[in-house]
């Protein structure tokens, strides 16, 4: 059996490499960023097949391998589909730095979408937090944005939904 | 036409948290050796192999040519094939397709990860869209949350429910030598477990493990003389269905990819009645509320029925479809070989190699992986030659 | 083995940066286009087969980004992390075990990430990473091995340069068509002695994909079946000083094997094209003496009289060959695809006349480690 001991003659070897990478956007999603930045509101896309609606636009509706082109212009809030608290320390693999903690993982279904889209919410104490609570986007300032998903800072909890 | 292929071997490493006397190779071939030593055959013996893990784990790039010393697959033919977590059983129903396709005999599909060696945390984020989720994604647990406290608001289960897989799956796992978790725990050591991720607790989620897992198939006719009992494959099916997190969650229709995998390999398997017709089954569960909800997608029992069919004891060793034998991911979890333990698992229930873990009398065996994005594999194994 | 042919093929230009398309669009392209060119519809396919490399995308699990794409909502579907060869072949191996039409698609973009970071991980962690050898300084190795044993010179391998990126002309889908002459190779930057970068290829970003069909689906296709005659591969050792570089033992056993199946016993006079993986010059050759066509060492002989180019009985690398496209592990495919455009007769100004039988050559793993050879024929 290998104990401590043996630590001193089996040795190992340390790999700590940044990995850069620059990925393509695409037509779809930069421009949902560009309607981020420009006007703080969400474009989904509709399938003409099966008239679903995803946020964010994406090219093709799976399910019916189809071609998507009708942009639709989207309320910035929606209903909490499902969430989870993280409450364990990790390092992001973004920044090679620890992602603050707790933070909650929500799956919101924004009006008028047929799909989930996943963000930060930003409470973190589970008694003030449920499946199908109202939320809604708050956006970093504009001149702040970079055209990418932290430009939507988080989703808050809304007090009196429906208005 | 295609060759009916079976199981005649399977090798796994001891399973620990961290094996310092190893490297990644040593300890993929350790498992290469038993699984030949289980069936009789050399190195010399194997036509062709397939391997996978996940390359971001130990960071390497093109892990096959990689791996040949520990492999055996000097001038041999080597593929890489790696979905995930469903790894192991994808690289499983590849190997059987190399032999089904009729140009190769003898197949060895290998399954390895050095856990212990990465921060699995942060790799596993990497599988993450770059752009659209990776900015809130956090990892495997917090999106099975997302699945379990969806579950709970349906059906009113609860976190004991659960409790009750993780004790379950513990408990086999002291009759199984092998695994990684071997000591028992109780109702009270689960529920009073960190929360990681409401409402999963540490003792509701798998581990980490450093292990490798190693399966031979055979094409029928050297399967024959190979092995007494063989464990003939079936069926596969393999659902591997979104590409975004956020597709994969409408909850009020289970888990899509399972259910329509598995519904494909009953119907190629002619099983109509699963809990009934199936007599085991090593089922990919890497948290306990899987255990209570994805028996439903697979047609043991109704929807929102999970719970009390574990509760009623059904899925015990000596229940009507004992799931996990060998303890399940649960007790032991090395990624890329998780899925192919799954496999190995249950060829050896229908050898009959099953020692202490042993179901009785099996003829009929699922097994089944889990992994990306949601996805779903299926593999159903018998006795009878198809 | 039994009869399956190709029956659709789609690729996409090959260009250093495709800044607007993601992995998704591209694969999504190249189904759809597969489609169109066999003449069926996404519901006539029952299994998928994607080809992607974690490294290269920055992404673990990189067949996530693409399952969706490729049309495989509701589909078995596999992935192979390794060159297109390979992936098809799987491909090919589920149609011989009963599915009737598989998709084989794969993508790349070199443009994304850190090529050198990048195939520095392909050299063991422990032992060679931190010596910085990636893909170009490892090939240099070879290079030398190889040159070194048989007396060849750079003038000589340049050559091959010279040759592939002029057939590049003749195929509008090329990254780098180019008209030089062995002077410009030899003055082009020294990169890793002794290669230039004349010698190297390229960076690219594409994607590419297939259709193989089982025999009793070929009457739906659109265009002249391309029938399957032999494909195999085989690994050599891993540590390049396990190996001997100049002698590429692995591609001999896989051609032998993919020739037997095809029934191919003098394989110079059987075959009529070759589209080989030279992803640097000095491969061109080396490779051909692995697939048998000269002796060891003679391999630049056959280019120098003449044997290889466009006009002569061998034509090799007609495309441009991989110096003149390379995206990772989409080249093998794109071979692959080169072949039966050639065999189709569908191949323009690169037509080889009157092709029947094609050799399709990939590799894998640090300087050709594995290799997989394709024979494919239009005559059933």
């Amino acid at each position: 059996m290998v104990t401590e001991r043996d630590y001193n003659r089996l040795l190992t070897l340390s790999f700590d490499t940044p990995m850069p990478y620059e990925w393509s956007v695409g037509i779809h999603g930069s421009r949902f960023f560009h309607e981020i930045k420009k006007h703080q509101r969400f474009i989904g896309i509709r399938c003409p097949e099966c008239q679903k609606v995803y946020v964010p636009p994406r090219r093709v509706c799976a399910p019916c391998f189809k071609e998507l082109h009708e942009l639709v212009v989207l309320p910035n809030q929606g209903t909490i589909r499902a969430f989870s608290i993280v409450n364990y320390p990790f390092i992001d693999p973004d920044t090679g730095r620890q992602r603050p903690i707790p933070y909650t993982y929500g799956y919101i279904q924004i009006e008028g979408a047929d799909n989930i889209f996943s963000h930060i919410i930003n409470e973190t104490d589970i008694e003030k937090i449920e499946v199908g609570m109202q939320v809604r986007a708050v956006f970093k300032a504009k001149t702040d944005m970079q055209g990418h998903m932290s430009d939507i800072l988080h989703f808050e909890i809304m007090e009196n939904p429906g208005v | 036409m295609a060759q009916r292929v079976a199981i005649v071997g399977t090798g796994q490493t001891d399973h620990k948290s961290h094996r310092p006397d190893v490297s990644q190779r040593e300890m993929i071939q350790e498992a290469v050796m038993r699984a030949l030593a289980d069936c009789d055959l050399t190195i010399k013996d194997i036509d062709a192999f397939v391997i996978g893990n996940m390359d971001h784990f130990e960071s390497i790039n093109y892990v096959d040519t990689w791996s040949v010393e520990g492999a055996g697959a000097i001038m041999k033919p080597i593929m890489k094939v790696t979905t995930g977590g469903t790894t192991g059983s994808t690289v499983a129903i590849a190997a059987y397709y190399h032999v089904a396709s009729g140009l190769f005999d003898k197949v060895l599909a290998i399954g390895w990860e050095k856990n212990s060696e990465s921060d699995t945390t942060a790799a596993i984020i990497t599988c993450s869209d770059p752009i659209w989720d990776r900015f809130s994604y956090s990892g495997a647990i917090p999106s099975l949350a997302t699945e379990a406290s969806a579950y709970m608001k349906q059906y009113g289960a609860t976190q004991e429910d659960a409790a009750r897989v993780a004790v379950r799956d513990r408990n086999n796992a002291l009759n199984n030598p092998h695994a990684h978790l071997r000591r028992p725990i109780t109702m009270e050591d689960v529920m009073s477990s960190p929360m990681l991720a409401y409402p999963i607790k540490l003792l509701d989620v798998c581990p980490r493990t450093d292990g490798a897992c190693a399966v031979v198939f055979a094409a029928e006719n050297s399967a024959k003389k190979i092995c007494q009992k063989p464990a003939w494959v079936k069926a596969c099916s393999v659902r591997h269905t979104y590409t975004w997190f956020g597709d994969s969650s409408d909850y009020t229709s289970g888990l899509v990819s399972l259910k329509r995998a598995s519904q494909e390999a009953y119907e190629k398997a002619g099983i109509r009645n699963p809990a009934e017709e199936l007599d085991v089954a090593e089922l990919y569960l890497p948290y306990t509320y899987a255990g209570l909800k994805w028996i439903e997608d697979l047609g043991f029992c109704r929807p929102g029925e999970g719970a009390q069919f574990v509760a009623d004891g059904h899925t015990n060793m000596d229940g009507k479809i004992p799931v996990n034998p060998s303890g399940g991911v649960i007790s032991t979890n090395c990624i890329g070989a998780t899925a192919l333990l799954r496999v190995a698992e249950s060829a050896i229930q229908i050898m009959g190699k099953g020692g202490n873990r042993q179901v009785p009398d099996v003829k009929q065996a699922i097994a089944t992986g889990f992994g990306g994005c949601f996805w779903s594999d299926v593999m159903i194994l018998g006795a009878a030659m198809p | 083995m039994d009869k399956i042919a190709i029956i659709g093929v789609a690729q996409t230009r090959y260009e250093r940066r495709k800044k607007d398309k993601t992995y998704y669009d591209l694969v999504y392209e190249m189904t759809r286009d597969a489609l169109v060119d066999a003449g069926l519809q996404i519901s006539d396919i029952d299994n998928v087969v994607t080809i992607s490399n974690d490294f290269m995308d920055g992404r673990t699990i990189s067949s996530m980004a693409v399952g969706d794409a490729a049309g495989a909502y509701d589909k078995n579907i596999s992935t192979v992390e390794g060159d297109g060869t390979f992936g098809a072949f799987y491909g090919a191996m589920r149609v011989l075990s009963g599915f009737k039409n598989t998709l084989v698609v794969a993508h790349a973009k070199g443009s994304e990430g850190d090529n050198k970071i990048i195939t520095n991980g392909m050299f063991d962690p422990i032992y060679q990473r931190h010596l910085g050898l990636e893909s170009i300084s490892s090939s240099a190795l070879q290079a030398n091995a190889y040159m070194d044993r048989y007396h060849i010179s750079e003038e000589d391998i340049a050559l091959v340069s010279v040759k592939n990126h002029a057939n590049a002309k003749n195929n509008p889908l090329a990254q780098m068509p180019m008209s030089l002459t062995v002077d410009d190779v030899m003055r082009s930057n020294k990169i890793a002695d002794p290669l230039k970068l004349l010698d190297c290829s390229p960076i690219s970003d594409g994607a590419a994909a297939i259709i193989i069909a089982a025999e009793d689906q070929v009457e739906k296709a659109k265009k002249k079946p391309i029938w399957i005659k032999g494909v195999a591969h085989c690994s050599d050792n891993y540590f390049l000083g396990d190996r001997d570089l100049a002698d590429p033992r692995a591609l001999r056993k896989a051609a032998k094997k993919a020739y037997a199946m095809a029934g191919i016993t003098k394989p110079m006079e059987e075959i009529d094209v070759v589209e080989l993986y030279d992803a640097f010059t000095y491969m061109e050759p080396l490779w051909l003496e692995g697939l048998d066509f000269c002796d060891p060492g003679t391999g630049i002989e056959l280019l120098k009289n003449g044997v290889t180019t466009m006009n002569g009985p061998l034509p090799v690398n007609p495309s441009g060959g991989v110096l003149s496209a390379h995206v990772v592990h989409v080249a093998g495919l794109a071979r692959i695809i080169e072949s039966v455009l050639q065999l189709r007769g569908e191949a323009g100004d690169r037509q080889v006349n009157g092709a029947k039988t094609a050799l399709a050559h990939g590799i894998n793993g640090p300087c050709g480690q594995s290799h997989c050879v394709w024979v494919m024929s239009n005559q059933k």
